[in-house]
């Protein structure tokens, strides 16, 4: 560095402590706030997730208002999707513009959104209380430990690739080897008839629910795992110094130790299915317009159905197509809301009414 | 014989019943392993026999070509999701806490923020996105671009990293408040130097867990970042930009065999990618779980 003129003693003396006493004085600024700095800034970062939430469902109703006065209450039961002419004169109902011909109800997507949900939640709660079992109980660490990682990674997959595996691998070999035997042999009586019939290219209501199946169970095994390892040893020796087996200390101890937190976990893991996208609307089918009539035929949920049809509802002039999607959006997003209050109620109550004794808190 | 045989039979009956048990507990161990496996090796399967390096440095020409734009891309989205759901996250995760504790009183402040949290954390993702493109790409203007997909992607991992710095914090042994109290140090200054240190490796694994979610994202991002074939610009608005789960999404059911390669590819990718950031956030895990029973 060259000084022209001077006393370059002096500059290169001031400059750095110039600079420190600004970096400083900001510095001693903050730290004799530092209490507040942090108070304020988390708190507002506290309420960007309700302020979040409260702009996405005003959207939501905002958007959806129109074809909520159009479609009226029969969207809850109709099963047509009719986009409408493109081509005829604008039609209003209402006060609301819509294409001429347009019909749309919900109904298939909403039984398809619980069916493949149910499904999926009870093959995956058995599983995943097996599994949590199997870590805990029966597998010396050096195996259990991996597993167990194992299957905690198994809920990072993403859903596009969990999908593209059941429409290209499993869909297919299911419904080649697996289903036909089913349909063909199950008897005709009047639940399990729903076994039966045509089943299809693989792609449907059971691929879907099995599909997501296998997506939630990592979430709920690996919280029950975390459960059970919390269970402390003594009422478990104490249930086997009784006299119990193995599976009726799970069943009469352990489980009922935890229950409120496998319950919050299969909920968690429900809310998962239910808002599911991808993987769904690769292997259902995506289907609209129809229940599928037996458990293998081919159906669409709410969010596959926001996500195939957004791009098309984009085209519609008047607007009312993507309306639509928006009261579907609307009631997936109701669904999800009303199963995460009733799972904090029912963890509420349970957790309140069945501890067992000598648990603490 | 005849006064013993019903409990001989109920016993029998136990031990069968336990032996069933027994078997269907491996039976789900295998139920879950076993297609996960079959998952990871088919992918691999598909993807590896026609795998070239290439494939990371030239574009894609849609059905065709390299991936070089989707994973730059999805590493640009990872990114902006750290630094904006990183953010505000872990100050809310800091603020439920430390801040919301139940005051005095008996009011738990803070319930219906938490509250809020915990719905967003179980809101059908294609439905923020749906929002994401109503509001931000058509009402706002700004087409399909990165910055309403990362807000969207960082709404919906808020809560995730939120809850993962609440609890790590939550475990900080009480010993290390006290024992920065009883020297004297301001509340600020024990929750930066004492408290957050300490937890630091909780809250990582949350943010890792929270990056790999929001890059194996599909559905918000549709639309919301749209696509593009070009490497991604320095614009957060106007400019489209490409990511690894929409080729995946959708290559798999064209007609041509390159179209499939590059969706198998990106599904390749993807999964190092998440694998990569679960695994270190498993090894931060256990390393700091070693050192802590070491200091006990």
């Amino acid at each position: 560095m060259s000084v022209v003129g001077g006393d370059a003693e002096s500059i290169t003396a001031l400059g750095p402590i110039r600079r420190t006493t600004l970096v400083r004085r900001i510095g001693a600024l903050l730290r004799s706030n530092e209490e507040h700095v942090w108070r304020y800034s988390a708190r507002s970062a506290a309420i960007i997730p309700l302020a979040g939430l409260a702009f996405v469902l005003s959207v939501l109703v905002l958007k959806a208002w129109p074809a909520v006065k159009v479609n009226g209450f029969s969207f809850l039961t109709s099963s047509a999707w009719q986009p409408g002419s493109t081509y005829g004169a604008v039609v209003h109902t209402n006060g609301v513009a819509h294409p001429p011909g347009s019909s749309y109800g919900a109904w298939p997507l909403i039984a398809g959104t619980l069916q493949t949900s149910i499904i999926a939640v009870l093959i995956a709660l058995p599983i995943s209380i097996g599994t949590a079992f199997a870590l805990t109980e029966r597998l010396p660490g050096w195996i259990s430990k991996p597993l167990g990682f194992f299957v905690e990674i198994l809920a990072g997959i993403p859903s596009v690739v969990v999908g593209l595996w059941g429409v290209l691998t499993l869909g297919p070999l299911l419904a080649q080897h697996v289903y036909p035997l089913i349909a063909n042999h199950v008897p005709n009586v009047p639940v399990l008839n729903y076994f039966r019939g045509p089943t299809g290219y693989g792609e449907g209501l059971l691929t879907s629910g099995l599909v997501l199946g296998l997506m939630i169970v990592p979430i709920i095994a690996s919280t029950t795992r975390d459960l059970f390892m919390q269970v402390p040893p003594l009422p478990k020796e104490g249930g086997e110094a009784l006299g119990l087996t193995d599976a009726e200390v799970a069943r009469w101890v352990t489980i009922p130790w935890v229950r409120s937190g496998i319950i919050g976990a299969t909920v968690l893991g429900l809310g998962r299915a239910l808002g599911e996208t991808i993987a769904v609307a690769m292997v259902s089918g995506s289907v609209l317009g129809h229940v599928s009539p037996n458990i293998y035929g081919t159906m669409t949920t709410v969010a596959a159905t926001i996500v195939s049809q957004l791009d098309s509802a984009a085209t519609d002039g008047t607007g009312f197509a993507v309306a639509t999607l928006a009261e579907a959006g609307l009631i997936l997003a109701v669904i999800s809301v009303a199963v995460n209050v009733a799972a904090r109620i029912i963890v509420n109550r349970t957790s309140r009414l069945s501890a067992p004794v000598g648990r603490d808190s | 014989m005849s006064i013993i045989s019903p409990s001989v039979q109920r016993t029998r009956a136990r031990r069968i019943r336990e032996t069933l048990f027994r078997a269907a507990a491996m039976a789900s161990l295998v139920f879950v392993v076993g297609p996960a496996l079959w998952l990871v090796i088919e992918v691999i399967v598909r993807a590896v026999p026609h795998w070239h390096w290439n494939v990371l440095t030239t574009v894609s020409q849609g059905t065709s070509g390299g991936l070089e734009n989707a994973v730059l891309g999805t590493l640009v989205i990872m990114l902006g999701v750290l630094i904006i759901a990183g953010t505000i996250g872990i100050l809310a995760g800091i603020h439920f806490a430390e801040l919301a504790r139940p005051r005095k009183n008996g009011k738990a402040s803070g319930a219906v923020l938490r509250t809020a949290t915990e719905v967003l954390s179980g809101f059908p993702s294609i439905v923020l996105g749906y929002v994401g493109y109503i509001a931000l790409c058509v009402g706002l203007h700004w087409g399909f671009s990165l910055l309403p997909a990362l807000l969207i992607l960082s709404l919906m991992v808020v809560p995730y990293i939120a809850k993962a710095t609440e609890s790590a914090i939550r475990q900080v042994p009480t010993n290390y408040r006290e024992g920065a109290e009883a020297l004297g140090m301001a509340p600020g200054y024990m929750l930066r130097r004492i408290v957050l240190k300490s937890a630091l490796p909780g809250i990582v694994t949350g943010v890792l867990i929270a990056l790999s979610i929001a890059g194996g994202e599909t559905a918000p991002l549709l639309y919301t970042a749209g696509i593009t074939n070009n490497l991604p610009s320095a614009s957060l608005i106007h400019q489209p930009i490409g990511y690894l789960t929409y080729y995946v999404w959708t290559d798999y059911n064209q007609p041509t065999n390159e179209a499939h390669y590059v969706s198998y590819d990106a599904a390749l990718i993807l999964l190092v990618m998440v694998l990569v950031l679960l695994v270190t956030s498993r090894i931060i895990v256990a390393r700091t779980q070693r050192h802590a029973e070491g200091n006990r």
